[in-house]
């Protein structure tokens, strides 16, 4: 208003358009050669590379100012105009896409080959292409309509590269449940943007004037966009069509949604945050509340889990409550007025949507090229890969310590900023129910650190439970580049978190609008003190691991094939091995009220009991016992009203005459309904 | 290096064993024997380091580090703390995270190297240990939330300075409950008596113990070290709960304090001995009433 008026720079939003073109063009080439050819998944990469290239540097850049600038298009919808722009926590957001994208497209060269799968690369291609575009229009959209548009291009990319392996019925059921989750959201989203277009007279997406909308109206649209955006983010009690959608993709895909997909629910829930007027402090307690509740859940069910995939995606949930509780402190702070809590939580919240994308595409690499070097995604078949596939061990176990958030890794640095965001709105007098979360974040600590052991212990370490397991060999360089470069930037934020604190600041002053953060983050986060705890550890593990590593050496050159010592018992074997489940056992039993675990029991009975089995399978419990049974029991409704719906034209000219004798009888002027129909 | 820096890092690496030393003897005592010299434990882990080691042909490189992170975490955890009047070497908003993530990582890697063994006592052992620890984990960081309350401090330092000042005639209430939380959490951490026996010969009914069964020699070595310095860590944390320790300055505060460190091994010693070990279907009650207990605290504080 009063600032002088400079040229506004589009630069950094021309790189990401220009970025965001190439993208959707990526998978094209490829349509047009034969799917046998080497050169359409080289030239799709070749893109995307590019592409993310200057992605990476167009939202680096519009992090690095705080001004942002609409620009307005001509759109083929008479009337309207799109309308697009990029602030820091666009910039913030899309950023994950093109690092993820682009590392997933190099793996997906070595992972899903045209050999190995024939017919469905191209279309997988072509799909991710559109999938990244999407993503990267949904941050940049600033009107309604483009906003959905972009939406549905996400949701349907999304829907065929989960369907990517057509013959599984696994993943086409994945599929649909995905496809009705994914409209159920939609649906309030045009709820959402048709109530704000009639608050704010057009489609532009902007924050809205505290006059126009009373404070339920308020309170119901909230509600609304959390529960849209929420399906897509996959907090708890809206999360059943997440595990299975990502156990079915290819795993660079599910590295791509989980990673990033999932977070444009979480941009919703943010944008939705700073648009909506007046709000009281209820709404950042409702946040906080469902982020508790996904993170501790969620990580039990992880635990339950024995399909490796599908414990990572309900290890997604249990971080997107993470950065819910991030976004929950931001938004009592905000509320309350308090510029430390919306520093701490927002830089919380988005340094945790950078890091997750970071280790969860890091683990779902990892996890493909199990899946890839054993064929079977089941825990209880694995062990001891370790030693065929060292390198991909050690990058799982990196990705492992980085999102149970343990220093020296960048997990720690969010879920610090997190901790000390509740903690300071626990120590001030009147809301110490906002610190209530802590605790129930520790217990979530300790439950990934048990869910993490295991996977590691259970795939990597120990013997070979089966014959599958004992045959795994080492991902090609392709495959296991990718994994490094994400293992190295996970230690690089865990070590030095300073270097992305700006670009956190000014995102979050993004955010928060009216209201200037006070202080900086590195005065309300112990920065420096994270990078010199880090670096202290991991020299001190170096030091001392030097004095104990030549001890070790000798001794196993000494004597090469020492076993395991059994107590006594000399004829071991892999079988007696803790397996997946037996090892969550003791976490599992304690949340049986939530997880429902269905078990088979053997009966055994007399002296010589006849051999039998045990079976456990731990399923979506929301799903198997809220939504099916409600899907069924609508459907038998629905059947019934079937009886008018025959298919006989009589019947339905009796419909048609019916409606007009009732319209023409009632009050109602035929003039105003059509009005309404068709326009004004 | 100031002269309270140097006194706290030798406090660190060389009281752990005679924490053990002090807790034997007060049981042997109370069982009406001898028992060994309290500076028996300094004599094993010397022994142990002497040794060979022999190394299972399961084992990766992560058997190796485990010992190797469980001590330098303990250690570095130690580093945060103050001791007694001394305040810590470290200290910034947010570093009762770092305690608590310190520990958590050295349990991430003891439990790993118990699964590298594919021996199925050892993956018993690390079940049960990351089985409580989730129970633990909230009842420390409720304690931390109602210190912090109290001290208006966000770093341990501070929070650790809130039963100072006539504090235990204004607010018992909360300090009991959170000493009576800490003290729970405490034992169920270092595998002491009513959670975990460790001088149990059965490995089926063992956790700590039985999780680290194949570490031997110098590894092994690490591994009693590193578990003691645990205790240690969180022996001075519960003292400086239970006692105003900053009343008396300087060197003679230092000297009581440590008085007070023994004393509490010495009250370990007689919890193990008047008190029989827990059936480990019950563990996870007791560390719900710990947690209970010092969440119970944090509402007194936050009318």
């Amino acid at each position: 208003m009063g600032s002088p008026v400079v040229p506004p720079d589009t630069t950094a939003l021309e790189l990401l358009v220009a970025a965001g073109c190439i993208l959707a063009a990526s998978g094209v080439p490829g349509l047009l050669l034969a799917w046998r050819s080497p050169w359409g998944p080289r030239i799709a990469t070749l893109m995307t590379v590019v592409a993310s290239l200057l992605g990476v540097a167009g939202s680096v850049l519009s992090m690095t100012t705080s001004h942002a600038s609409v620009v307005s298009l001509p759109s083929v919808i008479p009337g309207a105009r799109v309308l697009i722009a990029v602030d820091p926590l666009s910039g913030a957001f899309v950023l994950p896409a093109f690092v993820v994208g682009a590392l997933g497209s190099i793996y997906g060269l070595g992972y899903w080959r045209p050999a190995e799968n024939p017919g469905n690369g191209r279309r997988l291609r072509f799909c991710y292409g559109l999938l990244l575009a999407a993503i990267t229009f949904i941050t940049l959209a600033r009107d309604g309509v483009g906003f959905l548009v972009a939406w549905e291009v996400m949701a349907l990319a999304g829907f065929f590269l989960v369907t990517t392996d057509t013959r599984s019925r696994e993943a086409r059921r994945a599929g649909w449940l995905y496809l009705v989750f994914s409209h159920a959201g939609t649906l309030c989203l045009l709820g959402l943007f048709a109530a704000l277009t009639a608050a704010n007279g057009d489609f532009a997406l902007r924050p809205l004037a505290a006059t126009s909308i009373g404070s339920a109206q308020a309170t119901a649209l909230f509600t609304l966009a959390f529960v849209g955006f929420g399906i897509k983010a996959g907090a708890m009690p809206l999360h059943s069509w997440l595990p299975s959608a990502h156990a079915s993709a290819p795993s660079h895909v599910s590295a791509v949604m989980s990673g990033v997909m999932l977070k444009m629910g979480v941009y919703g829930i943010v944008r939705s945050a700073s648009i909506l007027p007046m709000a009281p402090p209820s709404w950042g307690a409702g946040v906080l509340l469902i982020g508790a509740c996904s993170t501790l859940l969620a990580i039990a069910f992880a635990l339950g889990q024995r399909d490796i995939k599908r414990v990572l995606a309900y290890s997604s949930i249990e971080n997107i409550g993470i950065i819910l509780l991030g976004l929950g402190v931001a938004m009592v702070g905000r509320s309350l007025g308090r510029p430390e809590w919306v520093m701490l939580g927002m830089a919380g919240c988005l340094l945790h949507v950078w890091n997750h994308a970071l280790f969860k595409a890091l683990l779902f690499f990892g996890a493909g090229s199990v899946v890839h070097a054993t064929g079977t995604r089941d825990l209880e078949r694995m062990g001891g890969l370790a030693r065929g596939m060292p390198a991909t061990a050690t990058l799982f176990l990196v990705g492992s310590l980085a999102i149970c958030g343990l220093p020296p890794f960048n997990g720690f640095v969010s879920e610090l900023f997190v901790y000390l965001g509740l903690v300071r709105a626990g120590v001030t007098p009147g809301s110490a129910w906002a610190a209530l979360p802590a605790p129930v974040l520790a217990a979530t600590g300790a439950l990934a650190v048990a869910c993490f052991v295991k996977v590691l212990g259970v795939v990597f370490l120990g013997t070979a439970r089966s014959s599958e397991a004992k045959a795994g060999h080492e991902s090609p360089p392709s495959m296991l580049v990718p994994m490094a470069v994400l293992g190295v930037a996970c230690a690089v934020l865990g070590v030095a978190p300073g270097l992305v604190a700006p670009a956190l600041e000014r995102a979050a002053e993004a955010w928060s609008g009216g209201l200037r953060p006070g202080q900086s983050l590195a005065a309300l986060a112990p920065l420096r003190w994270v990078s010199i705890a880090a670096l202290t550890l991991v020299v001190a593990v170096m030091a001392l691991g030097a004095a104990v590593i030549p001890v070790c050496l000798r001794a196993r050159r000494r004597q090469p094939s020492l076993p395991t010592w059994g107590c006594g018992y000399a004829a071991s074997s892999p079988r007696v091995q803790y397996t997946a489940s037996s090892f969550a056992q003791i976490i599992t039993s304690r949340f049986a009220w939530a997880l429902r675990t269905r078990t088979h029991t053997p009966l055994i009975e007399g002296f010589f009991p006849a051999s039998s089995s045990f079976r456990s399978a731990t399923g979506d419990s929301v799903l198997d016992r809220f939504l099916l049974p409600a899907a069924r029991r609508l459907k038998g409704t629905a059947t019934r009203a079937r009886v008018y719906h025959q298919g006989d034209l009589q019947q339905y000219v009796l419909y048609i005459v019916a409606a007009v004798i009732l319209l023409l009888l009632s009050n109602v002027r035929l003039e105003w309904v059509v009005t309404q129909l068709c326009g004004r | 290096m100031s002269a309270s820096l140097v006194s706290h890092l030798a406090l660190l690496a060389l009281l752990p064993p005679l924490l053990l030393g002090v807790i034997t003897k007060t049981k042997a005592v109370l069982a009406g024997r001898r028992g060994p010299s309290v500076w028996q434990p300094y004599y094993d882990i010397h022994k142990l380091f002497r040794k060979e080691v022999a190394l299972s042909a399961t084992t990766t490189w992560i058997f190796v580090l485990a010992p190797v992170v469980g001590l330098v975490t303990a250690l570095l955890a130690g580093l945060l703390v103050p001791l007694g009047p001394f305040e810590a070497p470290v200290a910034f908003a947010g570093d009762f995270v770092l305690f608590a993530y310190l520990l958590a990582l050295g349990r991430f890697f003891t439990a790993s190297a118990g699964l590298d063994t594919g021996s199925p006592f050892e993956g018993m052992g690390a079940a049960r240990e990351l089985g409580f620890s989730w129970l633990t984990e909230p009842a420390l960081f409720f304690a931390f939330l109602a210190l912090a309350r109290l001290s208006g401090s966000l770093s341990l330092d501070g929070m650790l300075r809130a039963s100072e000042g006539g504090a235990w005639l204004l607010r018992t209430a909360p300090l009991v409950l959170i000493a009576a939380g800490v003290l729970v959490v405490l034992l169920a951490e270092c595998s002491r008596i009513p959670v975990d026996d460790p001088n149990t010969h059965l490995e089926l009914t063992m956790i700590h113990e039985v999780m680290v069964l194949d570490h031997s020699g110098p590894l092994l070595g690490l591994v009693e070290y590193g578990a003691a310095a645990k205790l240690l860590v969180l022996e001075i944390l519960l003292l400086h709960v239970i006692a105003p320790t900053a009343q008396v300055h300087g060197w003679p505060g230092l000297a009581l304090f440590v008085v007070g460190l023994l004393a509490i091994a010495a009250g370990i010693g007689v919890i193990e001995s008047v008190m029989a070990r827990l059936r480990l279907l019950h563990v996870p009650t007791l560390l719900i009433a710990a947690v209970l207990s010092c969440g119970f605290a944090f509402l007194l504080l936050s009318r």
